[in-house]
């Protein structure tokens, strides 16, 4: 305490007084509007500056030199890392070229580098953090209240078994038979592109988890009825009694009314 | 064999039991004798009544599993992604038919895909006929029992589609009750009485259960009786060919050649769907889940016969909602049942209207090659690219995720195409039809090119000529090419207001025409021939090149 009295009046107490009053202020804003869903990540300063070098060589052009946004790219202040490691781990950041909506391709980065850059645009604010663990795991989810969330919430675009659908003006909602937990995950807590952010106020983390192990049942499931044709309903099977079933009949009254030679 | 038969005191009792009583010979004799026509096309009709038969089967088994209940339930049944769901009784029992049901599923799949084949081998079937002109006098009834089996068939696929009562059939239903709201005036009453209430109420999958089951195969078996009726009474109809008269029909006899192959198709039918029924998953229930009416899922499609009137409702603008005294006239909505009624009207209308165009009140037992009567062709296949305009449209959101293209931009060209199509369609085929017209006169006229060159003594070269052989050239030959009667006067001379009309449409649809070749230019032609080959060159060049043609020599 001594030591404490004696210099309180260091001309460097102010600075660290107010340091330590922004520190709590900020870790109790953090503490209470965290993401319950998943435990913050930490980032040292490296990852950090680490990141930024990738943003500036890679993302700056569209997203502006500290993320500021652009008139090509949004702002990604308070977007998350959660975001970032969706974005850039489904290989849809950097964008293959400008269209309706972000493609998904080859991955660009590996996952450290993502993790670098996650990092730094989380430095830019506080916003969703990669979720991690309990959350992610499928099998502890129920796949039969998850069906009934994603008919209510997801179908409308991404069709009933996730096998994506179209949105106005050449964008669409993908197919998600192939995407990971966690991206799923992410998707639902930071909305990408066209889709709708559902915050853990719309659908509870053990929701969402019920969400994946739906989409992971309905992709992952041996189909009982044979092949699916796509899941893709009706126009589907139409085609298919058109070009394959008629076809096959016309085959056979063709043979049938052969002339032997 | 003959003999065992007769021989046998068993048999022969019998026969004479039935014949004293029922007089059965007769019919027997008379069905047995009818002639059936061998050619492909000929047989789409009888895939559509075998898989009517296949259709029958299956869901007579379906039926006896199904509840068509609405009590609200919750499934406790072994297909683990439902299990706890609130649902009907109707969807728990499909659910039931699936999984625990043995073979439950593969029948549910076969009836639904043999659904899909009967109305695509009757559609099928009535474009051959279309195509062809079997529809003339006398079987002008006929094709009208079979657009009443479309229709039927059309009927009796949307009511079983919408029992299962799963999110897809409920969205399905959903439509068919805006439309029936949208009719002015009456609307919301025959929707409330249909539903017995607000959709969807609980009424409706017993409701239509009832229709499915009972009034409209019954309905579809009458009809296919009455078709079937004509068929024998009308004899069939036969291509064009050497020996096929407008009197006789050249083919094989029911008894026993064509009901044996008859029989044997019944079967590769059968097990053709039985085969596509096991491998191939169709309506999965189980994916869709309960109906509820808030979710609509991307990619909501009716069956594909339901497809052009759901793709017409897609083309449709929403502005053409309007109110007539506080009354909304759902314009948008509503011009899909005028659209159908302006559709099943038009093939109704159609043959009356050709006899009156054309003035031919002939019988015709000859059918038409596509070809040889362009009008009718270009008529049709404007009115086929019509339906698939409304049917792509029906399926423009998969369009535009696949194709990559803007759902946008996929309506607004099929709105064009909606309009223009048909138009552009009838003028292409008709010039088609003209030029392949062109093209067998030149054939019959000059023969099919050899690529032989040859050169003659006083050398000039010459392509040989290879006559067609009489048989083909018959096919080629043997059409008419009626010119448009013009207005003529009534018995009172005067020229009314509706023979002026009729005359405008004939002259615009047949003024464009090839003439069959007639004899005297099939020998004018030959003359030519011989009059180039001639001039010092042997008889037996001239009889390798033209030694087909019979006149003239």
């Amino acid at each position: 305490m001594k030591l404490l009295s004696a210099r309180r009046r260091h001309p460097m107490a102010l600075v660290v007084l107010l340091l330590v009053g922004l520190l709590l202020t900020g870790g109790a804003y953090a503490l209470f509007t965290s993401n319950s869903s998943a435990k913050a990540q930490e980032y040292s300063s490296d990852d950090v500056a680490q990141g930024q070098k990738l943003f500036v060589a890679n993302c700056a052009t569209c997203h502006g030199m500290s993320g500021q946004g652009t008139e090509n790219g949004p702002s990604l202040v308070g977007v998350g890392a959660s975001s970032v490691d969706f974005q850039v781990g489904t290989g849809r950041m950097p964008l293959q070229m400008s269209g309706p909506q972000g493609q998904v391709k080859k991955q660009q980065f590996n996952q450290d580098q993502i993790d670098q850059l996650a990092a730094y645009v989380a430095s830019m604010g506080p916003g969703p953090s990669v979720p991690e663990g309990d959350y992610l795991d499928a099998s502890k989810g129920d796949p039969a209240k998850g069906g009934g969330l994603f008919r209510t919430n997801c179908a409308m675009c991404h069709n009933v078994v996730g096998a994506g659908g179209a949105l106005t003006r050449g964008k669409y909602a993908p197919n998600l038979q192939n995407v990971s937990e966690k991206h799923l995950y992410e998707a639902m807590q930071t909305g990408p592109q066209n889709m709708p952010i559902f915050n853990d106020a719309n659908l509870t983390p053990e929701q969402k988890r019920d969400v994946i192990a739906y989409v992971r049942n309905a992709s992952e499931e041996p189909s009982p009825g044979g092949f699916k044709l796509g899941a893709l309903g009706p126009v589907a099977e139409g085609l298919f009694i058109w070009f394959f079933g008629l076809a096959a009949v016309i085959g056979i009254t063709v043979w049938l009314t052969a002339r032997s030679k | 064999m003959s003999n065992t038969v007769t021989d046998s005191k068993f048999l022969t009792g019998s026969a004479r039991f039935v014949e004293s009583r029922t007089g059965a010979s007769a019919a027997v004799k008379e069905f047995g004798r009818k002639i059936f026509p061998a050619h492909w096309s000929f047989m789409l009709g009888e895939v559509a009544l075998y898989s009517f038969i296949v259709l029958l089967l299956s869901g007579t088994f379906l039926t006896l599993w199904f509840k068509p209940a609405m009590g609200e339930m919750h499934y406790e049944g072994s297909f683990a992604p439902l299990r706890g769901v609130e649902m009907s009784e109707a969807y728990a029992s499909t659910l039931n038919i699936s999984f625990e049901i043995r073979g439950g599923l593969f029948l549910r799949q076969l009836h639904h895909w043999a659904a899909l084949l009967f109305m695509a081998a009757l559609s099928l079937h009535a474009l051959r006929i279309f195509f062809t002109g079997a529809y003339r006098k006398p079987r002008e009834l006929n094709w009208i029992v079979g657009v009443a089996l479309i229709a039927m068939g059309m009927a009796a696929g949307f009511t079983g589609y919408s029992l299962p009562d799963d999110l897809l059939s409920g969205n399905g239903l959903r439509i068919i009750d805006g439309l029936l709201k949208s009719i002015p005036l009456v609307g919301t009453y025959v929707s409330f009485f249909l539903f017995g209430g607000e959709f969807p109420g609980t009424d409706i999958v017993s409701r239509l259960y009832t229709m499915h089951i009972m009034l409209v195969p019954a309905v579809l078996i009458a009809l296919i009786g009455v078709h079937l009726m004509f068929v024998v009474i009308h004899k069939h109809t036969q291509w064009p060919g050497a020996g096929h008269t407008e009197k006789n029909v050249v083919g094989e006899p029911v008894l026993p050649t064509f009901a044996a192959k008859g029989g044997g198709f019944l079967f590769m039918i059968f097990s053709l769907l039985c085969l596509i029924a096991g491998l191939f998953t169709i309506n999965p229930i189980w994916n869709y889940g309960p109906y509820d009416p808030s979710p609509v899922s991307a990619g909501t499609q009716p069956d594909w016969y339901i497809g052009w009137m759901d793709g017409f409702l897609r083309l449709m603008p929403g502005w053409l909602e309007f109110y007539i005294a506080g009354y909304p006239i759902s314009f948008n909505i509503f011009s899909a049942l005028l659209v159908a009624a302006v559709l099943f009207g038009a093939m109704i209308a159609w043959p009356f209207f050709e006899a009156w165009l054309t003035g031919d009140h002939r019988d015709h037992n000859i059918l038409e090659r596509p070809r040889n009567n362009p009008t009718r062709t270009a008529v049709g296949v404007a009115a086929t690219v019509w339906y698939l305009v409304m049917w792509a449209a029906a399926s423009g959101d998969l369009i535009a995720v696949f194709f990559h293209m803007s759902l946008n931009d996929v309506t607004y060209v099929l709105r064009t195409l909606f309009f223009l199509g048909p138009i552009l369609g009838y003028i292409v085929t008709r010039r088609v039809c003209l030029g392949l017209q062109r093209k067998d006169r030149e054939l019959v006229l000059h023969g099919i090119e050899s690529g032989q060159i040859i050169r003659l003594p006083h050398g000039e070269y010459q392509e040989r000529h290879i006559a067609v052989d009489p048989h083909a050239r018959w096919k080629l030959t043997a059409f008419e090419s009626p010119a448009p009667v013009p207005a003529r006067a009534n018995a009172k001379g005067v020229v009314p207001r509706s023979e002026r009309v009729r005359a405008k449409f004939a002259q615009f649809f047949f003024e464009n025409r090839v003439e069959p070749v007639t004899k005297d230019e099939l020998d004018a032609a030959h003359h030519d021939h011989h009059g180039e080959v001639e001039g010092g060159h042997d008889a037996e060049l001239a009889g390798a090149g033209h030694g087909e043609l019979p006149k003239g020599h």
